[in-house]
């Protein structure tokens, strides 16, 4: 009607006016019905239920637990920025290749993957995943290598390395002035690993390693109705006339040993390492700094309690949620360049900022100490000094690394 | 270690002594801190400077904040899942205000008829008839949201969201988020300037203030903290305050040990006052003349003088202090 008063010439720039005014606002709600998409896909080769004490046997959703409640946490949070988050769970069965697993998510357009495997196997992904604009989380692999000479420039490591892991253990036994060490060491090429990383923090740190024994891996299964009346009588034996020593060192990586030493020791010593004082990026104890926040969230989610690679499933989804939600994007060269890049930190309840070592895309972080019960203490200790990050006194450090992205 | 306890131990000899040397001005107003650990709120006489009174409460209290008329002191009892009613004439727990789960932090509005809580564990910021202890409605945001600030005016409400990393700005009139702003890591104090020109957000682990301008809804500013001989990652922000006449912040720095004192124009940091460990939150006695933080880890409380910038008195108190507020 009012139009009518106006010339024509007027009302056909009226005309053009809301015509963008109705482009406008078709526009704006196509937007926000198209939110953007996160997707991320979860590989994993469940972990042995060979473990010595029953309640570390694997929950059926180990793992994929933490990066669910990751990502109900980051649809909160994309609620607000449009954005929406989605893991994809697929469980590996022993012997079969990842590389089917990689394929599938690919051509699903999944280009956030997070793993739980073993090292080869994540190097394999890895080296198939470099021509595909896919980035990779090593949320439990713990071999420095792959930090080391076979670290890759498509993978983030959130699982903190061995070497990290004894250097946070070492800091505290010198802290305590229990400096003498006595190794036991399994019989698997992964117990080794354990070892040589005990040898190089005891020599990093001062502690001298006063006796080494290997222990033989014969075979057999963990559970039996009588067990403790053997171990009982078996682990005094196998710890007798030991040089004198302060604290019993275990390298077990696979559950064969270290489980049955603390409290049977032919001496009375405490034990460390794969028993005892372990130290660990995260234990179902940890309630400081806000932790048990996240913690009844995901005894919330998964009616259970969140253990390590729980937590470094949550870490992997979150650094990605952090990532995009800064950057709003979900192209992989953008979150990979804001990730290593010096704007990155997260929080994730251990006391202070979280980044990432640049040259190999490690995730720097606390290591706490815990006894199954309790945490005992949290790494680096108190008088570990560096020139950039005190979190860079655990584990290799830059001048010392073996990496060269690529 | 022993080094820096000396100097802390030397630090707090000399406030005595200063303290000592005071006259006897400060008036008597009561300050009122939540002891996280100690399950209890201790009763400090600010001219006398020292803790007269003990009251246990429910579990886990943090957040506090007084009625308008001060006769009521409401205390965010996490664990309890509720936020207690303490009577601050008889002592007594009086009754509860429904506060949805784990309830942190709390703010009135101007008129004292409205409570508005964070609750960690739900995602939900719950607005509470403090007369009729009625649940008005809840309002979702982020993750673990903490930190609450009005507007002057109290036609905004912020509240900060730490796993979201966010300021969400609400409408108190509609109760609708207006907008998001996203922050440095885990956002814990949020504050308005006096003249509501700015609002500040402390991140405790992104280890900065940053500026906001609430009308704009832009980080227009950044803060950062250096301070020499400490990691970077020992500084982290949280509790903010501001003089009356906003001339001037101090913003607590957690396990730095320090409230950084900043100039507001200019956003240059003045100075660092040394207080006790693991320094949390803040307030001003009513007559703005000295300051008071809570310091965690040493189970203390630090009294600075605003106008000399000292810390003149650290006073003890229950097990991991957190909240505190002082009415008339």
């Amino acid at each position: 009607m009012r139009l009518k008063s106006f010339s024509a010439n007027a009302a056909m720039i009226c005309k053009g006016a809301i015509l963008a005014i109705i482009a406008l606002a078709l526009m704006i709600p196509a937007a926000s019905a198209d939110p953007l998409p996160i997707k991320a896909g979860f590989i994993r080769l469940p972990h042995s239920r060979e473990t010595i004490s029953i309640l570390d046997i694997p929950a059926e959703d180990d793992g994929i637990a933490g990066a669910r409640l990751a990502t109900e946490d980051n649809n909160t949070t994309g609620r607000f920025l449009d954005q929406t988050y989605t893991i994809e769970d697929r469980r590996l069965k022993e012997g079969e290749d990842p590389l089917t697993a990689l394929n599938g998510f690919a051509n699903e357009g999944i280009s956030f993957i997070l793993a739980d495997l073993p090292a080869p196997d994540l190097l394999k992904l890895a080296d198939a995943a470099r021509d595909k604009n896919i980035l990779l989380f090593n949320t439990s692999a713990p071999e420095d290598s792959l930090r080391e000479e076979d670290c890759r420039a498509n993978v983030f490591h959130i699982a903190p390395s061995t070497s990290m892991l004894t250097d946070g253990l070492a800091q505290y036994l010198v802290w305590k002035q229990w400096k003498r060490w006595f190794l036991i060491q399994g019989s698997h090429p992964q117990d080794k690993l354990l070892g040589d990383a005990d040898r190089r923090s005891a020599k990093k740190f001062g502690a001298r390693i006063v006796g080494e024994r290997i222990y033989e891996d014969t075979g057999g299964g963990r559970r039996s109705d009588s067990g403790s009346v053997q171990t009982q009588r078996l682990i005094p034996v196998a710890t007798q006339n030991a040089p004198d020593y302060d604290v019993l060192i275990a390298a077990d990586a696979s559950e064969v040993f270290g489980g049955y030493l603390p409290y049977r020791t032919w001496d009375a010593r405490p034990v460390a390492g794969s028993a005892g004082l372990k130290p660990i990026s995260w234990d179902g104890s940890h309630e400081q700094w806000g932790a048990i926040q996240l913690q009844n969230r995901f005894v919330k989610l998964a009616h259970r309690r969140m253990n390590d690679r729980d937590n470094q499933a949550w870490v992997a989804m979150r650094m990605i949620g952090e990532a995009a939600s800064r950057t709003n994007s979900n192209d992989p060269k953008v979150i990979r360049a804001y990730l290593a890049g010096p704007d990155f930190s997260i929080a994730a309840f251990k006391g202070e900022r979280q980044t990432l070592r640049s040259w190999n895309l490690q995730l720097r972080q606390p290591i706490l100490l815990g006894d199954g019960r309790m945490i005992v203490s949290v790494s680096p200790q108190e008088g570990f000094l560096h020139q950039t990050s005190v979190l860079d006194t655990l584990g290799f450090d830059k001048p010392e690394t073996k990496c060269k992205l690529q | 270690m022993m080094f820096f306890s000396a100097r802390l131990f030397s630090a707090r000899l000399l406030a005595t002594l200063l303290a000592l040397a005071l006259p006897a001005q400060a008036l008597a107003f009561t300050a009122y801190v939540s002891n996280e650990k100690g399950n209890s709120i201790s009763i400090i006489d600010t001219e006398k400077l020292a803790v007269t009174k003990t009251v246990p409460v429910g579990q886990r209290p943090r957040g506090i904040a007084l009625s308008k008329d001060g006769a009521e002191l409401f205390i965010c009892a996490g664990d309890d899942d509720t936020i207690q009613i303490l009577d601050t004439k008889t002592l007594q727990i009086i009754g509860d205000l429904p506060s949805g789960a784990d309830p942190e932090l709390l703010i009135l509005s101007p008129d004292g008829k409205l409570l508005y809580t964070s609750n960690e564990n739900d995602n939900l910021v719950t607005v509470i008839d403090v007369a009729r202890r009625k649940t008005v409605t809840e309002i979702p945001v982020g993750v673990e949201p903490e930190g609450m600030a009005l507007s002057p005016d109290g036609k905004i409400l912020v509240n900060t969201s730490e796993t979201t990393n966010m300021a969400h700005l609400i409408d108190t009139e509609t109760r609708k988020i207006i907008a998001n702003i996203l922050v440095d890591a885990r956002p814990r104090s949020a504050q308005f300037t006096p003249d509501g020109s700015e609002l500040w957000v402390s991140a405790e682990v992104g280890g900065t203030v940053s500026v906001i301008d609430p009308v704009r809804h832009v980080v227009k500013q950044k803060i950062n903290f250096e301070i020499p001989g400490l990691v970077k990652e020992a500084i982290q922000p949280v509790g903010i305050r501001f003089t009356e006449d906003g001339s001037k912040a101090f913003v607590a720095l957690g396990p730095a040990n320090r409230v950084a004192v900043i100039d507001v124009k200019t956003k240059q940091i003045d100075k660092y006052l040394l207080v006790g460990q693991r320094v949390w939150q803040l307030a001003f006695t009513p007559d703005g003349k000295y300051l008071y933080t809570t310091n965690g880890v040493s189970n203390d409380v630090s009294v600075i003088d605003v106008a000399t910038l000292k810390v003149i008195k650290s006073i003890a108190v229950g097990s991991f202090p957190w909240g505190v507020t002082i009415a008339k």
